[in-house]
């Protein structure tokens, strides 16, 4: 069985890592976690009714990403993104009101959890068919070259889009193309409720970075310094002309698939083992270790859910997406084709 | 008057091609075995990779996927890529990156994002290749909002319709028939011509019967009016050149005229594009019908191979029936 014991040992270091990039990790992490939590929160006490798939857990990886990218950098993420979204910048106003189906949302109510874009912050697609944004970030890319600019693009995906066709297809292409492109597989050990050992007949999601002939890393996705080292090597790369990297961040899925699910078929065993790796107690452990204080951690903490829960109030108060907006941007120029 | 040239089908789109790789940089054409010296299968194509370069005419792996998604990243980013699917038959592994993202990408962004990308791909239809190279499966694409469908019958429309879908900001599923790639035609010369998407052509004039068809089915469309002629029987066939946005207006001023109208394709008549015309027809003339509104396509079995696909598929004969079953009805 697939466990975090086969990921690398803890390789948490701050070597090359500075005290102001470790704050940027833990406050992106802090306001992730916060994100994922509240509407969580908000589901459960029937403040509204919405559907989230959520990254608790994860946020590790998210926020590596977030320090190792440049604002033009691209992302391309899934529906369980929203940890994605936040690292990158998108505004928390966008990001809930577009969970919640609101006009604050980033493209007004029209697409919900797992449709949210921004260019401005760089997040192009958010996809909700699994694989399927592997090959657009692909196109990312190409266009990076094709401008002839060092801007990278990062696509994250789950263990299971790796059993895909489009993902074989895409990372083949970038391979052969030697894209600047990473793709980071944030296995969380689960694909929706199937354990990744009944859909992988290999130990590792990296191995098969082998068969495409790109290089393929294996990291703790819950140690956000290794993480961000990895990726930041990766991003180096690509941008130097070196071609695509795949990355498997190791990690774990706290709650279900989707907010509601129980996540009863995980064992308790693997739960509890898996507890002990959680990010949001390790990392903030480490902290404390390596000079930061109680007080500072608190703060920034505090200051992710005034910040979430400022947005929260901002995106309940906003309509939802009126008629007349639901018909608008399904063409350019305004065209309707109806016969109603 | 406007100079013309004689091009055949795959000629006009050949020069449609090059002439929109030469107006804008962001133009570049992938897909497999596009570029020289193979130059694909259907050879449309040829020589657009040594005019402008491999990094223009790109030559992709067998990944239909990756050849469409790669397509709409780039295209998000202010592209205008053209991507071959090769044959029609192989669009569904491509179905997810052109229904869930190309067509949506718009919408749920908010207008954040647009993908103006144009997807050409070849039906093979009458070629006797068999179920799985030979199907017209435009009806799977005219049910997607965000879309567009574009089918031309003839040199002049291929490279002004291919001009409007490679500069036009949605995402445009072009089809071309492979049967029609050597037909010739009268062109006009010159970058500037277009054929507007949305907009169908009176192929033939008439005043009896409104035949309504588009792509491969013109020809068959026309011959059958030719023969009403000989009848004594005048029908008018429109041109649809264009099925999403459909040019319904059109339609409904011919049939209006002619209080008959017959639909032909080559897609199959269950659920085929004939389905939502004749809907939209009776319901908007349905006190000014002299007639029942009758559909005409493939059968609704797989396509046979070799001799046989000619059984199932749509004929001039199938056409004939169709137009004197809704001239039979008032006795003509």
């Amino acid at each position: 069985m697939t466990s975090l014991q086969d990921a690398p040992p803890d390789s948490t270091t701050a070597e090359s890592v500075t005290k102001e990039q470790l704050s940027r990790l833990f406050s992106s992490m802090a306001r992730e976690e916060a994100v994922d939590v509240r509407i969580r929160n908000g589901i459960k006490r029937g403040e509204f009714a919405t559907v989230i798939w959520p990254s608790r857990g994860q946020e590790a990886i998210s926020a590596a990403i977030g320090l190792a990218l440049r604002p033009d950098d691209r992302l391309v993420t899934t529906y369980r993104g929203l940890h994605d979204h936040v690292a990158k910048g998108v505004p928390l106003p966008e990001i809930i009101g577009e969970v919640l189906g609101t006009s604050t949302g980033a493209s007004r109510g029209k697409g919900g959890t797992m449709h949210i874009a921004d260019p401005d912050h760089g997040v192009m697609m958010t996809t909700g068919i699994v694989g399927s944004g592997v090959p657009v970030a692909v196109g990312l890319a190409l266009a990076a070259v094709k401008d002839g600019v060092d801007r990278v693009a990062v696509v994250t995906f789950g263990d299971g889009a790796t059993n895909t066709g489009s993902f074989h297809e895409g990372v083949n292409l970038a391979a052969v193309w030697k894209l600047p492109v990473i793709f980071v597989c944030q296995n969380n050990l689960y694909a929706e409720m199937t354990p990744v050992e009944e859909t992988m007949a290999i130990e590792h999601v990296a191995q098969r970075a082998l068969g495409l002939g790109l290089p393929g890393v294996t990291v703790d996705g819950n140690d956000p310094v290794a993480t961000y080292q990895v990726i930041r090597d990766a991003v180096a790369l690509a941008r130097a002309g070196g071609g695509p990297t795949l990355i498997e961040a190791v990690t774990f899925r706290f709650e279900g698939h989707y907010a509601g699910d129980g996540g009863k078929y995980i064992p308790a065993e693997q739960y509890a083992e898996a507890k002990l790796h959680d990010p949001m107690v390790t990392f903030p452990r480490f902290l404390l270790e390596n000079g930061f204080t109680a007080a500072e951690l608190d703060e920034i903490r505090q200051q992710a859910a005034d910040e979430v829960e400022a947005a929260v109030k901002v995106v309940v108060a906003a309509p939802p997406a009126d008629l007349e907006e639901i018909r608008t941007d399904v063409y350019a120029d305004g065209l309707v084709v109806t016969h109603d | 008057m406007t100079e013309t040239q004689t091009l055949s089908i795959r000629e006009a789109i050949n020069q449609g091609l090059d002439e929109a790789l030469r107006l804008d940089p962001k133009v570049f054409l992938l897909g497999e075995d596009l570029a020289d010296p193979a130059a694909g299968v259907n050879a449309v194509t040829r020589g657009l990779a040594t005019a402008h370069g491999m990094d223009r005419v790109m030559n992709t792996p067998i990944s239909e996927a990756a050849i469409v998604g790669a397509a709409v990243g780039a295209a998000i980013e202010g592209y205008r890529p053209v991507a071959e699917i090769m044959i029609m038959d192989f669009i569904g592994i491509a179905m997810d990156q052109i229904v869930n993202h190309a067509a949506k990408l718009r919408y749920m962004s908010g207008g954040r994002t647009s993908c103006p990308l144009t997807v050409r791909t070849a039906v093979f239809a009458g070629t006797g290749s068999g179920g799985t190279h030979s199907q017209s499966l435009e009806a799977w694409f005219m049910h997607v909002p965000g879309l567009k469908v574009v089918y031309p019958s003839n040199p002049a429309d291929a490279k002004g319709l291919l001009l409007s879908s490679i500069f036009d900001p949605d995402p445009v599923l072009f089809m071309e028939a492979s049967r029609l790639y050597g037909v010739k035609g009268d062109v006009p010369v010159g970058d500037g011509y277009r054929v507007p998407i949305g907009k169908a052509a009176i192929a033939r004039p008439g005043t009896d019967l409104s035949i309504i068809t588009y792509g491969l089915a013109t020809s068959a469309s026309l011959s059958a009016a030719e023969a009403l002629a000989a009848e004594g029987i005048s029908a008018e066939v429109i041109d649809l050149r264009t099925l999403l946005p459909l040019d319904i207006d059109t339609v409904v001023e011919s049939v209006g005229r002619t209080r008959r109208a017959v639909i032909a394709h080559n897609a199959t008549t269950v659920a085929g594009p004939g389905a939502e015309i004749a809907a939209q027809v009776s319901a908007k003339l349905f006190g000014a019908l002299d007639g029942p509104v009758e559909r005409v396509g493939a059968r609704f079995t797989p396509i046979p191979a070799r001799a046989s696909e000619a059984a199932v598929t749509l004929n001039v004969a199938d056409i004939l029936s169709a137009a004197r079953r809704t001239l039979g009805v008032v006795g003509v």
